[in-house]
């Protein structure tokens, strides 16, 4: 006899409704420890240098070219002119704040409504949110032309007697994107004191030891400095997730506070904050899927996490088909012949409207095949899906600015626009740059949090049997 | 240069033991103590009576006074020192203060955070009596390691080693410090 369901006590839930388990290997905290810091301290993989060598060239031959070709001759060498005053430059900004939302969303927001599985992918978000801000930032820098009179820009006393004005949303954005560069810094760094003491005490040379020790900062895991810790680790966590709706909001303020058909709307905060944090996952499926192969985490980052991911890719996919559909509609419901006309050339004008149908056709329609669990649990699959969330999102920047600007509300002010060699070049400089900084991460640094995973599997609970208790308190093991 | 006594400490094999070894401690009467382990274990600042973390008060304070700098910076450029009519808007207005002063409350709660969590860990440090003892780099690992200061008034080395041995603790040994 079978004992009855209402004795919750011993009643053993049935497989398919268990939690998956945080991590799939098998053995003691000890051999997890080697597990996780196998990559940063093994022997340097092929894959390694061959993806690594040509973002390198990317980042140190392609982008400073661009850069200073750009800085030295003007904005002129872009494809940038009237009336498409803000082209590639603002569409790949916004690109890449968005790429970092989805790192933040899973680190904090994640961290704070206690979903243990992000422990194991938490650190990759955060990390690919550092260097995409950075990316990101170097363009509106860029954008203004005269990259040395920068300094404008921050609230310093100088000769002529001028402040920045700060009535403008874009002098906001300034502050907004310095803030999140910085504040996702240091919750990355944060998060890696406990890694870097696991690395020290683990380092088999004298300079790997030096480095680490410094890195760790005399790091001994008292449990006085986990109690602190773990305070500013939750303070940290409230306040990214708070920069996660504020800083696209504030890049969608930029837009919206203007008077121009298409940009002109309340939804553009929301607007912008749901296509970050979706462009982002796609992003994340790209960085996470090749990497737990290569790099041997198959059993830690595992398809449930993967799964998962792609679910909050479907979620946020959602809310922008949502979008899509209210931005329509209210151009239809105002009234208004500008607003009509504008987004009915989005879809049926000339030269750019293929990139309406384009973003329609993946944000919209590719995105629903994250529906059937059997594309979620196809690798392959997912992997394309989130390289054509990343085309999607970025025409969707493409048809917003570009589309918005070309025709405004004087047929004689019309005008087209094309990137120039320069305008991609950079772009492809960032991709390098990006990719360059995310490899280097990847076999120097600790890439998965150790720590925290350690605490969030069965043999770190103290009222686990596997952590050494001795009645089932804790549940199944 | 000579050598004194800085603690006994001795190793447990898994969160729960270390967790049962501290309540014994904490009953035996010791009060400058301290547990090292790979990551948080749940329940241990309650058996070592921490209170509530400071952190967060730090980081109130310097979000609080980044917000109140802010809100006083764009007063004193905007409204003051150089008065800017934009667009018919009022020199100095909510709206308009607002933003920049939450994204540097934001920045302020954050480095109030960090520093604030080294600051009252007393990190960075670069030496620890403990990072001599070869086995402690296992507190990082899979070992959970408690250590008696011997600065503690209940401190006798005969006596707090047979607790240690008592509760169960392996590779009982004699920390040193440099005096």
């Amino acid at each position: 006899m079978s004992e009855p369901v209402t004795n919750l006590k011993n009643y053993a839930a049935p497989a398919e409704l268990r939690r998956a388990p945080v991590v799939e290997c098998s053995g003691g905290l000890g051999v997890l420890t080697d597990k996780l810091s196998e990559f940063a301290e093994g022997k340097t993989p092929m894959w390694w240098w061959i993806l690594f060598l040509p973002a390198a060239f990317c980042a140190t031959v392609v982008l400073p070219f661009c850069l200073f070709y750009q800085v030295f001759t003007g904005v002129g060498v872009w494809g940038n002119n009237h009336p498409v005053m803000w082209g590639l430059d603002i569409v790949n900004f916004i690109w890449w704040v968005g790429v970092a939302h989805a790192g933040t969303l899973i680190s904090a927001l994640l961290f704070l409504t206690r979903q243990h599985w992000r422990t194991t992918i938490g650190r990759m978000a955060e990390a690919m949110t550092v260097f995409s801000v950075m990316m990101a930032g170097a363009y509106p820098a860029i954008h203004v032309g005269r990259a040395w009179f920068d300094w404008y820009m921050f609230p310093v006393p100088n000769s002529n007697g001028l402040w920045p004005q700060f009535k403008s949303p874009l002098m906001w954005d300034v502050f907004a994107v310095n803030t999140y560069m910085t504040v996702s810094m240091l919750f990355w760094f944060m998060g890696m004191i406990p890694d870097f003491a696991v690395l020290r005490d683990r380092a088999t040379t004298r300079v790997r030891k030096i480095i680490f020790s410094i890195l760790a900062m005399g790091w001994t895991g008292s449990a006085r400095h986990w109690h602190n810790y773990e305070k500013a680790y939750v303070v940290l966590s409230g306040l990214c997730t708070l920069l996660v709706f504020t800083v696209s909001s504030i890049v969608g303020l930029d837009f919206c506070t203007s008077q121009l058909a298409g940009w002109h709307a309340t939804i553009f905060p929301l607007y912008f904050v749901i296509g970050a944090v979706f462009c982002g996952f796609g992003m994340m499926l790209v960085i996470l899927i090749p990497l737990r192969k290569w790099c041997h985490m198959e059993e830690v980052i595992t398809l449930s996490h993967i799964d998962k991911v792609a679910k909050l890719t479907l979620v946020s996919g959602l809310i922008i088909a949502y979008i899509y559909a209210m931005e329509f509609f209210i151009a239809w419901y105002s009234g208004d012949p500008y607003e009509k006309w504008v987004f009915g050339h989005r879809l049926f004008g000339h030269t750019y409207w293929i990139l309406g149908w384009m973003l329609i056709g993946i944000n919209v329609c590719v995105t629903q095949l994250l529906w059937f669990k059997k594309i979620r649990a196809n690798l392959a699959v997912l992997f394309v899906i989130g390289i054509l969330i990343n085309i999607g999102m970025w025409t969707e920047r493409f048809v917003i600015v570009v589309g918005s600007l070309y025709q405004e509300f004087l047929p004689a002010n019309w005008g087209k626009y094309m990137p120039t060699i320069w305008d991609i070049g950079l772009y492809v400089g960032t991709l390098g740059t990006f990719f360059m900084l995310y490899l280097l991460f990847v076999k120097f640094l600790p890439m998965i949090a150790i720590s925290e995973v350690k605490g969030a599997v069965p043999h770190g609970d103290p009222h686990h049997v596997l952590g050494g208790a001795t009645n089932k308190k804790g549940g199944q093991p | 240069m000579s050598e004194k006594v800085y603690g006994i400490i001795a190793e447990f094999d898994s969160p729960a033991a270390i967790l049962h070894a501290a309540e014994k401690v904490r009953d035996a009467g010791y009060r400058r103590w301290d547990t090292f382990t790979p990551f948080p274990i749940h329940g241990m600042e309650k058996v070592m009576n921490l209170g509530n973390s400071m952190v967060g008060w730090v980081s109130l304070a310097m979000g609080g006074g980044a917000f109140a700098s802010v809100v006083g910076l764009l007063w004193f450029s905007n409204a003051f020192d150089y008065p800017l009519l934009v667009g018919g808007k009022p020199m100095f207005s909510v709206p308009m203060t607002f933003v920049p002063s939450y994204i540097m409350l934001i920045m302020g709660g954050a480095v109030g955070a960090l520093v604030g969590m080294l600051g009252l860990n007393q990190l960075p440090r670069l030496h620890h009596p403990l990072l001599h003892k070869p086995r402690f780099i296992l507190a990082s690992r899979d070992k959970f390691f408690l250590l008696i200061g011997a600065l503690d008034d209940k401190f006798c080395e005969q006596e707090t080693r047979q607790l240690l041995e008592a509760i169960g603790g392996k590779h009982i040994e004699i920390v040193e410090e440099e005096a």
